[in-house]
Parts: C-alpha cells; sequence; structure tokens
C-alpha cells in the first residue's frame, strides 16, 4: 500500500560541516525523492553546501561518501521514504 | 601615523599572519585561518583592505575565503568556480590578483575566473579556452596551472598569466582574445630545433616592474629573463646567477631595474640551495648584473626550497623583502636584502607570501 504521507529522509552531516557552515544542523530531515534533491535542499538552506559536497561534472566529490540505508551511492541515487543517509569525508588528505 | 606591515602566509595547512609595526622588528604570528584547509596564496585588496585565500581542500574541492575583519573570521565561496558539467572540475585555486574593483583567480586545470562582487561568485573568462593552442597545453609537474596573474595599472582590459606549461599569455580585450607572448625563452625539454616554440614554455613566475607597465621579468623552469615590451619579446639575464632554475620572482616596489631571485640548484639536483647555502639574489641595473645577499641566512645544510609565489616584498623604504620555505621558515630583510632574520620556523610547508601595508 502506497504510503499516504510524505516521509522525509533524514540526513546526517560531516563533523567538518561545523566550521564550513556556521550554525549547520548535523542532522535533520528532508523532503527528497533522489540524492541529488537532497544535495538541492541542502544548498537552499545552506548556501555554498552543493559545492562542498559535489563536483561540477555534477558527481558526489572523490572523497565524499555518500551512504542510504548502509550502502555507498551516487548522485542519482532514488530515495525511500524515511531512508536514513550519512554524508562522510572519507579518509583522505596528508 | 603609525604603520602595520603584514605578511601573509599562504601554507599547505592553512593561512597564516605575521605581524609588526613599521619598525619590522618584533613580529606576532596568527593563524592558521581557512580551516587548515591547503592555501596556495593570499593576498589582501589594498582598495578595501579585505584579505582572500586561494585554495583547495583534499574533500571539499577549491574555494576563495574572504576576511573582512583582518583574518579574525573567514567565509568561503566557490560559487561558479566550475567549468561546464562533464569537464574535469577545478581541483584548487593557484593565485588571486585584485584590481581595477574586480578579483580574479587562477586555477588548475588551468583558467581563468574574475569576481566583481568580492569573492561571492565568480564568471569563467573563457575566453582563455578558446585560446588556439589550448588542446596542445602540457600539464606540469604540479599540474596545468594558472599560477601567474599580472594586471595593467592602468589599463582594466590588459592581463597577463603565466601557466605551468604552457607559457606566458596576454589579452588586451579584457580576457576574450589571448596571444602567447614567449618570444627568446627557452623550452630546454623539447626536441633539438623545437626550444623556442610559441607556447609550452614552463614558465614559473611573472611579475610586472613598479611604474613601468611594459617591463616584465620572469623566472621560469629554463632561465631567468626581462621583457620591456610587455613580454612580446624576452631576453636573457640569468648571466650571474648560480643556476638558471627557480620559482619565485619579486620587484622592488618603486624601482623597475630592481628584481629579488631565489634561484635553486636545478630543476633535476634536488630543487633547493645551490650549495646548501641559502641566498636571495638581486639586481640594481635590470638583471645585467647580479650579487648574492646572504647575512643571517642559513650557510650551511640548507636544503630548502622557496616556491613559485613565496617572495614578496613590502612598499616601506628602505623595501623589506620576505621569503617562506618549503620546510615552514620565514625569513625577512628590512634593508633589501642588506641583512635578514627569520622570523618565523616550524610552520607547513609555505606556498605563497605576499605582504599588506596599512597606515593608521
Amino acid at each position: 500500500m502506497r504510503d499516504a504521507l510524505p516521509r522525509p529522509v533524514c540526513v546526517r552531516l560531516p563533523a567538518l560541516f561545523d566550521a564550513l557552515f556556521p550554525g549547520v544542523e548535523r542532522r535533520l530531515e528532508v523532503e527528497a525523492a533522489t540524492v541529488a534533491e537532497l544535495v538541492d535542499a541542502l544548498e537552499a538552506r545552506w548556501p555554498g553546501m552543493r559545492d562542498r559536497i559535489c563536483d561540477s561534472r555534477p558527481e558526489i566529490r572523490k572523497h565524499i561518501n555518500v551512504f542510504v540505508d548502509g550502502r555507498r551511492v551516487r548522485l542519482d541515487a532514488a530515495l525511500a521514504p524515511g531512508a536514513d543517509v550519512f554524508i562522510l569525508t572519507a579518509i583522505s588528505g596528508g | 601615523m603609525t604603520e602595520t606591515v603584514q605578511v601573509l602566509l599562504g601554507t599547505k595547512k592553512g593561512a597564516f599572519i605575521l605581524e609588526s609595526d613599521g619598525s619590522r622588528a618584533v613580529w606576532d604570528l596568527r593563524g592558521p585561518y581557512c580551516e587548515t584547509w591547503p592555501i596556495n596564496h593570499v593576498i589582501a585588496d589594498p582598495a578595501t583592505g579585505a584579505l582572500y585565500g586561494a585554495g583547495g581542500n583534499a574533500w571539499f574541492g577549491p574555494a576563495v575565503w574572504r576576511s573582512t575583519d583582518g583574518g579574525t573570521t573567514w567565509t568561503h565561496s566557490s560559487r561558479g568556480l566550475a567549468y561546464a558539467a562533464g569537464e574535469a572540475p577545478v581541483a584548487s585555486v593557484w593565485s588571486l590578483a585584485a584590481g581595477h574593483g574586480r578579483l580574479y583567480a587562477g586555477v588548475e586545470p588551468a583558467g581563468l575566473f574574475v569576481s566583481d562582487d568580492n569573492g561571492e561568485s565568480w564568471t569563467h573568462v573563457e575566453g582563455l579556452q578558446r585560446t588556439p593552442s589550448r588542446p596542445e597545453w602540457n600539464a606540469g609537474g604540479a599540474g596545468l596551472i594558472l599560477h601567474s596573474l599580472v594586471l595593467h595599472p592602468d589599463d582594466p582590459k590588459q592581463i597577463w598569466v603565466g601557466i605551468s606549461a604552457a607559457g606566458v599569455f596576454h589579452t588586451a580585450d579584457g580576457g576574450e582574445t589571448w596571444e602567447p607572448r614567449n618570444r627568446g625563452t627557452r623550452a630546454d625539454f623539447m626536441p633539438e630545433g623545437q626550444t623556442y616554440p610559441e607556447h609550452g614554455q614552463c614558465v614559473h613566475c611573472l611579475v610586472m616592474a613598479p611604474g613601468k607597465p611594459g617591463r616584465l621579468y620572469q623566472q621560469n623552469h629554463c632561465g631567468m629573463y626581462r621583457s620591456d615590451d610587455g613580454g612580446r619579446s624576452w631576453a636573457s639575464v640569468e648571466r650571474g646567477l648560480p643556476s638558471s632554475f627557480g620559482f619565485p620572482a619579486a620587484v622592488h616596489p618603486r624601482d623597475p631595474e630592481r628584481l629579488f631571485l631565489v634561484p635553486l640548484n636545478g630543476d633535476t639536483a634536488g630543487r633547493y640551495m645551490p650549495d646548501a647555502q641559502a641566498a636571495v639574489w638581486r639586481t640594481e641595473d635590470g638583471g645585467r648584473a647580479w650579487t648574492a645577499a646572504r647575512e643571517g641566512l642559513p650557510q650551511r645544510n640548507a636544503f630548502f626550497n622557496v616556491l613559485r609565489q613565496a617572495l614578496a616584498t613590502d612598499r616601506l623604504a628602505p623595501a623589506g623583502v620576505y621569503f617562506g620555505t618549503g620546510s615552514g621558515e620565514v625569513y625577512a630583510s628590512r634593508d633589501e636584502g642588506g641583512a635578514w632574520t627569520r622570523i618565523a620556523e616550524h610552520l607547513p610547508t609555505i606556498s605563497s607570501v605576499e605582504t599588506f601595508v596599512t597606515t593608521g
């Protein structure tokens, strides 16, 4: 049976965003049907956030990982209602 | 009236600021700023007093940072700082220049962006990508980077850029069209008979003499050069220097005949101080004769390098000269290279040194 009420996804943002986007909520609920839509919603709320998550191809940045319900996905991945989304910084740098 | 001298440092782990009064005797260090991102270049816009930092982060990509409170707080933006969808993304921002009310950013892979709102948003100067030789440009060891940005002091439509390893290019129409300006500069890495190409030279640093817009100097992978016609032709000035290789160049703030260089021991010889003895080389006659400034600089076991944007002068009289090393030290002279003092150490690898003098 189709869910009558829209159910937002739950997204968690990386700890390093605390410094880059003062006042950011590290955990929030967003209405989005794909990861790309989710990034759009984050950009609308915190301008500039898209450039920190995605490059201009556009793709998720090389050293950023997006997990949906435990699986690493790309920008075009669909989000089921109520999905659990983690945006994480991968191990990299030097 | 008291003067404040700031030495702005871009490093592998953030931006730092050294500050002194006009005596330049005691220096305080502040930082790191820009959330310890790798910062390739930090400048001040003298017209507004704003500070800008250019760089890129391993996770989050390229950005230009801005501070309007002397470095205490910074914001960042990449809006518009991108190539078209599907193309190789901008990896990082390498160089900044402020002038004529605009802010320019040179990036890797080589390209030029301009901002009319103090770095909030950026527009791609697409004309540079339409340059006929663009498909033939080669990446240097650090990548295909636009690292040198020289604005004409009076004509906002004239810009010179230095790209590794594509050479020097000039626009007279605000970026719509560009022409290579490399005649007379060598490309030793090309086959016999092709060592003076129209483009493809590995320029390392391009600077303009004060009060004389036609006078340019460049430090190149293959030689040191001077031009008196805006880069249309170049003459070698490397005679008398210990090598034909080095990265940074800095002009005297008032005298177009005076230039400072930091030659290194060679491109395949380690790229450190010749004979492991640190020296800044200076000329007072446009490169005809050179002398080494060594007093106060380490003369034993100095195996450091000085990167392409890590040498600068200030505008006081006598002029201050500053350089930052790959091993995180800053050396300063307040008498145009006569004597040197180490004013910072134990910093991350220093990418750039610029100065900002305010009077208040």
